[in-house]
């Protein structure tokens, strides 16, 4: 019965937006894709919850374990909220003729496609497989960034495509290296492509191949996280692109990256001869932290400069995950999953704010919390929570990790220390101009459409102030798992 | 007998490479495509020998998915976008072409100091191909970042998709999953620039992408 339900889900997680994509293809009302949209997200959630509590049995191509369910929940439940923000978001860009009828047609079977890729590089065994899923996933997100097929939106769609593609084929590099040190040991074929296999076997592979390999593999993947120095395409990216496409690109598709990146660390790890690879990744982090905390100063976008934060949020993921051992390792976890749940849903707020204001320039916003109290004050607690201040979620993470470093290397918790608080300073500073001041405005908006939103910081307090004991337990099992 | 396939192997990946030489100084897109129909038809020899000597007749799909879509389907395509949108046939360059040149030959000689003594478990046959198709991923990336124009750049691309597809059959025995994603991503990828080209077309009597740097709202 438990193998069944969960092999039951793990189709339905793969089944549903694979259909979805087809069917929403074939809707030319978008009142009705827009619903279909989130109902088939729903059922996407319920399969990654099911797969929590029932695992079906691993195959040479498919895997859930305990790792790969973190970030399945956090996908599927921000894939949902966002397909909830993009129903109203798309109406009124439908309504201003940003966009017509056959954009949105395309758009709607274009999320379902990122959804099911997303899923698919998730729960794939096959290092091969993962690679496709991340490269077409790459692939739907270019064409939606560039859906407004203004300048900018072409351009940046343009960089993205560009410096995502070479980025995705330095990956591609690396993994046919993985494959190489491992046929030795494995033998020819299917079998030396399985990462459970690879994991357990990886000690007796050739340590040279393997470090080349992750130069390439940390490089590649690393475009696809926005690590700096090859993080050039992200802020155009989410910039330009239509406010769904850049929460789920801060909110999931960086994540889905970066564990790809975290299953070929396990790799390397399990095989003692290597250079070791949390040093290279704490190096990038540490640079994408101060990178994205400085910028976001004299950003004059609002998306823009939450783009550079969420450059210097993955910095800090990368970094404790880097660092390894349980602690920073639980703090990693947590601070990714508190940082999709927060940033996608700050992007909600910001894609009604640029809607309601009719701009994404910085100095043009300003009293939100008068000219629209609710969002006003819900912006302002989701930049709070962002920004590292008790009692939220990213908080909790950032402590531990601070907490943790002290202890094992306290050089480096300066630099962390440091940039950790660069961000929060730059972000105060702006989310004063936006959210106080006078304003003499005053903007309807339907308190229903906040509820993503709210939910999602809803869920951050709680977790900053008490995290369910089930959860400490997983986290941590998955914590130790990453060594 | 063996020396002998080695060698045919090893020809043809390094003719794989001496193309990729020759699409660094090509200075008219027309010719840019052609070389690279050069280059994508070397390869399919080169996989479909792979093939042969392996005894792996699903290479064989590979390389003809090399043959027909990159070496004559995509040249004639991005011939006709080109006269259609009336692209300008001189190709500008970031760099002139005679250092890229060199700093093309130091890649090689890079990648030759990098591959060669990490592969020495693996056999001779797989030391050179990895290090020749490493050697066309870094001139591929070399022409995207040295050219100006969108055609240039995803030639560019194109190549190191190729390097890519070299290094992927050299080693025995990669499960067909790849092999075939490789070529259908290529194939995804082309239509993704096609309908770039096509849109960018739209808004501007250019596909240079410097002039679309100009167009930029804010400087990053």
């Amino acid at each position: 019965m438990t193998i069944s339900t969960g092999s039951a889900a793990l189709t339905g997680l793969l089944a549903i937006p694979g259909f979805g994509a087809l069917l929403l293809a074939l809707v030319p009302r978008y009142r009705i894709a827009a619903a279909l949209n989130v109902i088939l997200s729903s059922l996407t959630l319920v399969c990654a919850v099911l797969l929590y509590a029932y695992r079906p049995p691993a195959t040479v191509f498919l895997i859930v374990d305990d790792f790969n369910t973190v970030f399945l929940l956090v996908s599927a439940l921000v894939g949902f909220s966002t397909s909830l923000f993009s129903a109203g978001y798309i109406a009124h860009e439908l309504q201003s003729r940003r966009l017509n009828p056959r954009d949105l047609r395309f758009y709607h079977a274009m999320y379902q496609l990122l959804m099911l890729t997303m899923n698919l590089a998730l729960v794939s065994n096959n290092i091969g497989l993962m690679w496709v899923a991340i490269e077409v996933a790459t692939l739907t997100t270019v064409v939606m960034v560039g859906l407004y097929r203004t300048n900018v939106a072409l351009e940046a769609a343009w960089k993205y495509f560009i410096l995502g593609s070479v980025g995705i084929a330095l990956a591609l590099f690396g993994t046919i290296l993985v494959y190489l040190a491992a046929q030795e040991q494995l033998g020819e074929g299917v079998l030396a492509m399985a990462w459970d296999r690879l994991v357990s076997e990886s000690s007796a592979f050739d340590p040279r191949l393997l470090n080349l390999a992750f130069v390439f593999l940390l490089l590649g993947y690393g475009t696809k996280v926005g690590l700096v120095p090859v993080h050039a395409w992200l802020p155009d990216a989410h910039a330009e692109g239509p406010t769904p496409i850049s929460a789920v690109l801060s909110g999931l598709l960086l994540n889905v990256a970066l564990f790809a990146l975290l299953r070929f660390k396990l790799i390397m790890s399990g095989n003692p001869a290597v250079i070791a690879p949390g040093r290279m990744m704490i190096a990038m982090g540490l640079v994408s932290l101060a990178f994205g905390g400085l910028m976001i100063f004299r950003r004059r976008d609002i998306k823009r400069m939450f783009a550079y934060s969420s450059i210097e949020h993955m910095g800090i993921i990368t970094l404790a995950f880097g660092l390894g051992g349980p602690l920073a390792n639980f703090a990693g976890l947590l601070h990714m999953a508190m940082h999709s749940l927060t940033k996608s849903g700050i992007f909600f707020g910001v894609g009604y704010v640029s809607q309601l204001e009719g701009t994404q320039q910085i100095a043009s916003i300003t009293g939100l919390t008068r000219s629209q109290p609710l969002l006003g004050w819900l912006l302002v607690i989701g930049v709070a929570a962002i920004a590292g201040i008790p009692p939220f979620g990213v908080f909790t993470a950032e402590f531990l990790l601070v907490t943790s470093t002290f202890a094992r290397s306290p050089w480096l918790a300066i630099p962390l220390v440091l940039g950790i608080l660069i961000g929060l300073s730059a972000l105060m500073i702006r989310l004063h101009g936006i959210a106080f001041g006078d304003s003499n405005r005053h903007y309807a908006l339907p308190a229903w459409r906040l509820v993503p939103m709210a939910l999602q910081f809803g869920l951050v307090a709680i977790a900053g102030v008490f995290l369910p004991a089930a959860i400490v337990t997983w986290f941590q099992h998955v914590a130790a798992l990453l060594g | 007998m063996s020396t002998l396939n080695t060698d045919i192997a090893h020809l043809l990946a390094g003719s794989m490479l001496l193309v990729s030489f020759l699409l660094l100084y090509q200075d008219r897109v027309s010719a840019l495509l052609n070389a690279f129909a050069l280059h994508a038809g070397v390869l399919a020899f080169s996989v479909a020998w792979q093939a042969h000597l392996q005894g792996a007749p699903h290479l064989y799909i590979t390389a003809a998915i090399a043959l027909l879509f990159k070496a004559l389907i995509i040249p004639i395509a991005l011939h006709r976008i080109v006269s259609r949108l009336g692209i300008h046939q001189a190709i500008e360059t970031v760099v002139s072409i005679g250092p890229t040149m060199l700093f093309g030959m130091a890649l090689v000689g890079l990648s030759i100091v990098v591959m060669l003594p990490v592969t020495e478990a693996a056999g001779a046959f797989v030391r050179e191909d990895l290090a020749f198709s490493l050697s066309i991923l870094l001139l591929g990336l070399l022409l995207m970042v040295t050219r100006r124009n969108a055609v240039s750049q995803v030639i560019g691309f194109m190549s190191l998709e190729n390097g890519l597809v070299l290094a992927a059959t050299g080693a025995r025995g990669m499960p067909l999953v790849v092999e075939i994603s490789v070529a259908f991503s290529v194939l995804i990828a082309f239509i993704v620039i096609g309908m770039f080209l096509f849109r960018i077309r739209e808004r501007f009597d250019t596909v240079e992408t410097h002039a679309l740097d100009l167009s930029r709202a804010e400087s990053a």
